[in-house]
């Protein structure tokens, strides 16, 4: 479902000297349907980097990224937001959204995105937000009012409302208490079983071991010196 | 699909000066697109000549018309060209006072453009005013007050509310938040956003303001000295932006 090949990266500091900072060269990995795929490696890695490429929210220098049948390196602007809607769900550690929108809305918009009916994304909104202990009587307000846990987990009932094929998780469960973190990982588990391909960075080793079904360390795709 | 406006080759020069130089984009129908630069980059003249307000010295602004299909707007009669202005086309501009006729009710103002268009029935024309100004949440007692007894934030929500009524398909938007203060500023955008999903309109926001092209944008262009320097996806270019002017912009946004 999701295919990295030979791919590269780096950045360049026009402002600071024009530093180029490479990050990686030549990584290849593959995410099968219903797989769960750990990236690990030290801080500075290139975790959030890679993962943030499959998006599209950083440009890739060379190689191919492939996420179903579109090439996320070479796609169109537009091609991407399709992808984004219907296919490519990123869940990342910080909220965020338009000021004054109220939870239950923040929720539902990408089932409403991908043209679900009113009632039954409101449903499935109340279900998410229920399991992950969000008080209904905060669900009327912005979440930007919210403490950071809470927002953190409004993030994830967003993340996991519609039920992409393939799914990026940066940190998902850092920074959440035990009952939470175990919402968390079964919301994880229960998208591997109907085949949705996951990538994740965990920084807990005993969440790793418990959802993921391989890992990959993103060090080794680091620029060898030369 | 067909995209709604297709941009190729837009140059504009003031006597010797430079405008906007070899500008070229698609825009797809329900694409929000932003332009940012500072001062003084040819934004400005760059939409000018996109909405015909000015005439590009060279090139093409092809736009799917509803009757005739793509048409070159720069070369098409005057007639047609301000027709289209009136139905399918939106110039929201910075400062309301040149969008809105200053000494004419609120209600007179979004019914003029209805009127425009050849609505006749006087019971028709104020209910649909009413409606859009509690879309721009205006209240309906303001019906009969002239906008320059308007608030800032109020003005500004009445020309969105008279742009708005005959239904175009294209916006232009001119730093529609400029000179504002925040909490109008939010309340705008949430409108703003709001608008562009549910009747599922196209727009051209230039602004200078990063964080209004970040929660309206889907596609961002930055243009320094006339010249589209950078392209691509709004949260790309902002979180990975190539160009050194660019990355000066994002870096000099001060952390609130």
């Amino acid at each position: 479902m999701i295919q990295v090949e030979n791919v590269s990266k780096d950045f360049t500091l026009h402002n600071q000297n024009s530093v180029v900072i490479p990050v990686m060269e030549n990584a290849n990995m593959t995410v099968m349907p219903g797989e769960c795929v750990g990236l690990t490696g030290s801080s500075g890695a290139g975790k959030s980097t890679l993962m943030r490429m499959i998006y599209g929210n950083y440009l890739t220098r060379s190689g191919r990224i492939m996420v179903g049948d579109l090439d996320v390196v070479t796609a169109l602007p537009r091609e991407i937001l399709d992808l984004r809607r219907d296919t490519l769900g990123y869940v990342s550690q910080f909220l965020r959204v338009v000021p004054r929108v109220p939870t239950l809305d923040v929720v539902c918009e990408p089932m409403l995105a991908v043209g679900m009916a009113q009632d039954v994304a409101h449903a499935r909104a109340r279900e998410l937000l229920t399991r992950l202990r969000i008080p209904e009587r905060l669900w009327s307000l912005s979440p930007l009012t919210f403490s950071g846990g809470e927002q953190q987990r409004v993030n994830i009932a967003r993340g996991f409302a519609h039920e992409y094929p393939a799914m990026l998780l940066d940190e998902p469960t850092a920074s959440l208490d035990v009952a939470n973190r175990e919402t968390v990982l079964s919301l994880i588990g229960q998208a591997k079983a109907r085949g949705a391909a996951i990538i994740g960075i965990f920084h807990d080793e005993a969440a790793r071991a418990q959802v993921c079904d391989r890992e990959i360390d993103v060090s080794t795709f680091a620029r060898k010196a030369v | 699909m067909t995209p709604l406006l297709q941009v190729s080759g837009i140059s504009k020069y003031y006597d010797t000066r430079l405008g906007c130089r070899d500008v070229s984009f698609d825009l797809y129908p329900g694409e929000v697109l932003g332009i940012v630069g500072e001062s003084g980059s040819g934004k400005s003249t760059l939409l000018n000549c996109l909405a015909g307000h000015q005439e590009p010295d060279t090139g093409k602004v092809v736009f799917d018309t509803r009757a005739d299909g793509p048409k070159d707007t720069v070369t098409m009669s005057e007639p047609e060209r301000r027709m289209l202005s009136r139905t399918d086309w939106a110039f929201v501009h910075q400062n309301p006072r040149d969008g809105l006729r200053m000494g004419v009710s609120a209600g007179g103002n979004v019914g003029e453009r209805l009127m425009a268009v050849g609505a006749r029935h006087y019971g028709n024309i104020r209910a649909a005013a009413i409606d859009w100004l509690d879309k721009v949440e205006i209240s309906q007692d303001r019906t009969d007050d002239r906008p320059s007894q308007f608030s800032g934030g109020m003005q500004q929500r009445l020309q969105i509310a008279r742009n708005l009524v005959t239904g175009p398909r294209l916006i232009f938007m001119d730093e529609p938040t400029g000179g504002l203060d925040v909490s109008v500023q939010a309340r705008l955008l949430d409108l703003l956003r709001g608008l562009v999903r549910e009747l599922g309109l196209s727009a051209i926001v230039v602004t200078h303001d990063l964080a209004v092209v970040r929660l309206l944008a889907d596609r961002l262009m930055v243009m320094k000295d006339g010249q589209v320097i950078e392209k691509g996806l709004t949260d790309q270019v902002l979180d990975d932006p190539q160009h050194a002017y660019t990355q000066l912009l994002v870096s000099s946004v001060l952390q609130v």
